[in-house]
């Protein structure tokens, strides 16, 4: 019975899963953004910053470029999750969330499926920017394992940052809301190592770089590229996301038996 | 008895009209912060951001300035500036959509005014803009280097491409006339203003970006936005920039006076 029960959880996150993905894939307007400005600020960096590889501080790298990867990575992913939330709160706002309640689907599954279909989309992303980059000159360092853990690093991204803004969606109902979080997020991208290394900050702008978690996720990532494979890279490439994700999702838990309960 | 010309009528009118309009800006401007606020607080985030981030970048050799905030403030303020003047775009959008714009066509308002009017209340929106980011600026270590006249020269780049932007965005607005326009001006904004000489000097650039930043005159306005916080101010470092605004001026007040004029036709 027990079993029963949770092959029918699994299959309705699947179905769950499978619609927010269809959603991305039907409508590209929602994706284009998320791809395209990250791949610009790559571009652009890596014609303006190219000379500053030299400064004292900066890690040895051999292009920009190679420096650049983990930002755009993160980037791309922060946006994409953004659209995930906002995706939810739209189905609370149409009606379609409360159809669900009222069927007898999981209600951790309504979550869940969410969450796994911003994870497969920030895994491809992470996929889409290194491939595209590889022609212009990137070299992963890390090779094949380094690109899977890369990839892994992406979808956990994903699920930490889809968490916080689907706890967004429950708690307000209102995607106008969640796409408000949107410059908190993009202030924290740009408070932290994503763009220049910490070394190389002053002041207090090298603390708050210093407390942001993201900096130690993109210094993984960043690792994995301009370094190799190594255990450190790793553990910071896949632990900070984790970390992020066990509190963004026990606040997304919340959230949503809030909502249930309300209803 | 007096008598007055059609002509110096027609002026009053437009002057009149011109008055409520821009009065009508700065009420909603008021009552409706939210159009706001992003506008001011964007530019102080970038001013603060690319300093902070890319604070290294003053130590390559012959970089013009050892303030990080020196390079990048002028930038934030004329980017903010620029949004401004899109913004215009962006509120004109909101009247063709709720029928206001309509109701204005159908009054005896003189045509010019529906560009002059707003036009002025996005100057006095870009002062109060780049007096805030420039006080901000201060505040963070910011310093000007030629006095008094490189702030007139970051004020007169910033009402300038503020002009620039607002015709712009009026153009884009006449023709769309819903809320896909808004994209379209953000976007080739942002473009046109990051492929310049935005993060770093022209001789620091390498491959495509500086081939494109050299004949961008975003970038003439921003070394004119720059004279004041990086060396003395120059006529060879003013010409250039007070050249693109006033030619963008003209292209872009005309594609905007054209896009209403084919607003009339339909």
């Amino acid at each position: 019975m027990t079993a029963a029960v949770s092959v029918g959880s699994v299959r309705q996150t699947a179905a769950m899963s499978k619609r927010s993905i269809m959603a991305l894939v039907r409508q590209p307007a929602l994706v284009i953004p998320s791809i395209t400005f990250p791949l610009f600020f790559a571009a652009l960096g890596t014609s303006s910053f190219g000379r500053a590889t030299g400064l004292p501080g900066f890690p040895k790298v051999d292009s920009f470029l190679d420096f650049s990867l983990a930002g755009t990575i993160v980037q791309g992913v922060l946006f994409g999750s953004v659209q995930s939330g906002s995706a939810l709160a739209t189905d609370i706002e149409n009606g379609f969330f409360y159809r669900l309640l009222a069927s007898p689907t999981s209600r951790l599954g309504i979550l869940l499926g969410r969450l796994m279909g911003a994870a497969a989309y920030g895994a491809a992303q992470t996929a889409f920017f290194t491939a595209l980059l590889i022609p212009f000159g990137l070299h992963v360092k890390g090779g094949v394992p380094g690109a899977i853990v890369m990839l892994l690093s992406g979808g956990l991204t994903a699920i930490a940052v889809a968490g916080f803004m689907a706890a967004m969606a429950l708690r307000t109902g209102s995607s106008e809301a969640v796409q408000g979080v949107f410059p908190l997020v993009f202030i924290a991208l740009f408070f932290s190592s994503a763009f220049f290394p910490r070394q190389t900050m002053s002041g207090a702008y090298r603390h708050i770089a210093n407390a942001n978690p993201i900096s130690y996720l993109i210094e993984g990532l960043r690792d994995l590229c301009i370094t190799g494979f190594t255990a450190s890279a790793c553990a910071k490439a896949l632990l900070v996301p984790l970390g992020i994700m066990v509190v963004s999702f026990a606040l997304a838990l919340r959230s949503l038996a809030r909502r249930v309960a309300a209803q | 008895m007096s008598t007055t010309s059609p002509v110096s009528t027609s002026h009053i009118s437009v002057a009149r009209s011109s008055r409520a309009l821009s009065a009508r800006g700065m009420r909603n401007m008021r009552r409706l912060p939210s159009t706001f606020i992003p506008t001011l607080a964007m530019p102080i985030f970038q001013a603060i951001a690319f300093s902070g981030t890319f604070f290294a970048i003053t130590k390559l050799p012959g970089f013009p300035t050892d303030r990080s905030v020196n390079w990048y403030l002028p930038l934030a303020v004329v980017m903010g500036s620029a949004f401004a003047g899109v913004g215009l775009g962006f509120t004109t959008i909101r009247d063709i959509e709720t029928g206001f714009f309509d109701r204005l066509r159908m009054s005896p308002t003189p045509r010019s005014a529906l560009i002059v009017g707003p036009l002025i209340m996005t100057w006095v929106r870009t002062i109060i803009v780049v007096t805030m980011v420039v006080i901000v600026g201060f505040a963070f270590g910011a310093r000007l280097t030629s006095g008094v006249v490189g702030l007139g020269c970051l004020y007169l780049a910033s009402v300038g491409l503020a002009t620039v932007s607002a015709g712009w965005g009026l153009g884009i607005a006449y023709r769309f006339r819903d809320m896909r326009g808004a994209a379209i001006m953000q976007l080739t904004l942002f473009l046109v203003m990051f492929l310049s000489s935005a993060q770093t000097p022209l001789y620091v650039m390498t491959g495509w970006l500086h081939s494109v930043a050299r004949v961008n005159p975003a970038t003439n306005v921003l070394r004119l936005a720059r004279q004041g916080f990086l060396g003395d101010v120059t006529w060879n470092g003013v010409w250039g920039g007070v050249l693109a605004l006033v030619g963008g001026s003209i292209l872009t007040l005309t594609f905007a006076y054209r896009g209403l004029r084919g607003l009339e036709r339909d």
